[in-house]
């Protein structure tokens, strides 16, 4: 095992998280994300990791009545991003977010990714251009789609919609970046793509992603979560997770007797 | 060989039973085409014959350049024409901003509790009162509170707020087609609501907001009761003054204050009159007024066509 101890990038803090209701999605989560590795949250459907993924840039607040109890906290400047003196619009420019079907505005390509900047206020078309071209190299798509930057971002394929989600959310240099099972809706060489995308960003950025395949978390992730009923059961090395889980219930979860 | 048979013979019955039950498919199908004809083809034949007792009409130019006039041989829509357009604009202007903001306001900004939901019932219900009680109000606070008079100005903000609910409605059901995935995108990248909403929501509803003010303003143009009831006049022979002028500042707002009358106020003015000829004039204005509002109701789909078909949604 050779993994690099690197510096946390962020950690959730006895987190939990109550939906419009009350009901408790999220039981006392307290977990790292280190700092240019791969943070993967694995569990069965309804166990908590997309809600828990969703606290990082505070989507819960677009709905009414959801609250958060506990603590996110950023490093190195020790920003809790769930205090009410934070403002989510100021998490969301830090902590940018893939979601789980490809979700491009029926915009142009380049107005897809030239988005974050225009929130931003940057008007110089040269900065953005050049940003714009960085970001879709960055996604891997920049070859495809450099051609025609000015056709509607509905004509590409499945797996390019979805380069294309991670080019916008790559533009505005985000120090962490959310993907909600990115891939999930693609098909397997689609998959590959993403998958490969996903391991060359570990080197800009630190990454959390949920995932509901198994295999997918093995082969990308440093360091995987397994969740269930809202609580965090075990957390390691995915290496370790892997082969030789500590607790139980890990174990029939990812030997399949469960879940 | 017992068991084959038996199962033979209940395929047999399971063919029976399902053509049993496709009876109803086709008794349902020809019910509704005989409905659905009957709606037809009576609008047809209204159509049909106002064009028919209207046709020496509306193939001459003079009807449509003339004033209106005691000879019924002479007399034009000319004055209608005009007065229909101008108050269209000022329903246009006093609807669509108010409705779009207000629903707008509805659907995005108010907190959802029980005083937003009476609103909303509210304008719901609105939508259903009958046209002539907003000529009541409007002869109330336009004409005897704001003293506006029997104007265009009255006229066009009376059916403004006729067709208020519609284009409140209708934006309200637009922005609602916009998918979440779409709005959590442009909040993920950091977007405020305003944002969010003048940027995305507001863009990729335009389709269905415009079919929902097209298809109020063809309400509006053949609305009757509520102008009657401002006042509008039944016989005039002179334009209002024109809103362009040759001299600066070359816009002139004189015309919100004239007097008017617009296409079906025409329409029922000839048709009271006694001698058969105005009736010809009677159906012309008719099948112009009906052929103005399928135009407009043409261009409404013809839009949420095109705009469906450059925004479809995954």
């Amino acid at each position: 095992m050779v993994t690099v101890t690197s510096p946390m990038k962020a950690e959730s803090r006895n987190l939990n998280f109550f939906y419009n209701g009350g009901h408790q999605a999220l039981k006392n989560i307290s977990m790292p994300l280190y700092e240019k590795k791969i943070t993967a949250l694995i569990g069965p459907s309804g166990c908590g990791k997309s809600t828990f993924l969703r606290c990082f840039n505070r989507m819960h607040d677009l709905y009414p009545g959801n609250k958060y109890d506990g603590q996110i906290v950023m490093h190195p400047d020790n920003t809790n991003v769930l205090a009410n003196g934070v403002d989510p619009i100021e998490v969301r420019m830090r902590i940018s977010m893939v979601f789980q079907k490809p979700n491009p505005f029926p915009k142009s390509i380049y107005e897809n990714v030239a988005y974050g900047l225009r929130v931003r206020g940057e008007r110089n078309k040269r900065i953005v251009d050049d940003k714009v071209e960085e970001a879709l190299k960055g996604a891997a798509i920049w070859n495809e789609v450099k051609d025609r930057l000015h056709d509607l971002a509905f004509n590409l394929s499945g797996g390019q919609q979805q380069r294309l989600c991670i080019a916008r959310a790559l533009a505005t240099d985000p120090e962490i970046m959310l993907f909600d099972e990115p891939t999930s809706a693609l098909d397997p060489i689609a998959t590959a793509n993403i998958e490969e995308l996903m391991s060359e960003l570990r080197n800009k950025l630190t990454i959390l992603v949920v995932t509901h395949n198994m295999q997918q978390a093995a082969r990308i992730s440093d360091y995987t979560a397994y969740m269930y009923l809202g609580e965090l059961i075990e957390y390691g090395d995915t290496d370790r997770i892997f082969t030789n889980p500590t607790r139980k219930e890990t174990e029939d979860y990812i030997t399949g007797k469960f879940g | 060989m017992n068991k084959q048979a038996s199962t033979l013979s209940n395929l047999d019955e399971v063919r029976a039973m399902i053509k049993r039950h496709k009876m109803n498919d086709a008794i349902f199908s020809g019910v509704g085409l005989v409905c659905i004809m009957l709606v037809l083809l009576t609008l047809l034949a209204l159509f049909i014959d106002l064009i028919i007792d209207g046709y020496p009409k509306l193939l001459s130019y003079e009807f449509f350049s003339s004033f209106p006039s005691r000879r019924a041989s002479q007399a034009g829509l000319l004055s209608a024409l005009v007065g229909s357009a101008l108050v269209m604009i000022i329903t246009f202007l006093s609807a669509v901003p108010m409705g779009v903001a207000a629903a707008i306001y509805l659907e995005e900004y108010a907190p959802k509790n029980w005083f937003t939901e009476v609103i909303e019932i509210n304008v719901t219900n609105l939508a259903a009162v009958p046209s002539i009680i907003y000529g009541l109000l409007a002869l109330g606070l336009f004409i005897y509170i704001l003293d506006f008079g029997t104007s265009i100005l009255t006229a066009g903000l009376t059916l403004g707020l006729l067709i208020l609910p519609v284009v409140i409605v209708a934006t309200r059901e637009a922005i609602r087609g916009i998918p979440v995935a779409i709005r959590e995108a442009a909040y993920a990248v950091g977007a405020t609501k305003w944002q969010v909403v003048s940027q995305h929501v507001v863009r990729y509803a335009t389709g269905g907001i415009l079919t929902g003010v097209i298809i109020g303003m063809a309400r509006a143009i053949g609305e009757t009761a509520p102008v009657i009831t401002i006042g509008a006049l039944t016989f005039i022979a002179f334009l209002p003054p024109s809103p362009i002028t040759t001299t600066p500042p070359f816009l002139n707002f004189d015309w919100l204050w004239s007097g008017f009358t617009v296409l079906p106020i025409q329409m029922f003015s000839w048709l009271s009159r006694p001698s058969p000829e105005f009736h010809v004039n009677a159906a012309a204005a008719g099948a112009i007024i009906i052929i103005v509002t399928l135009l407009m109701n043409g261009v409404a789909i013809k839009m949420r066509y095109n705009i469906r078909k450059k925004i479809k949604w995954q």
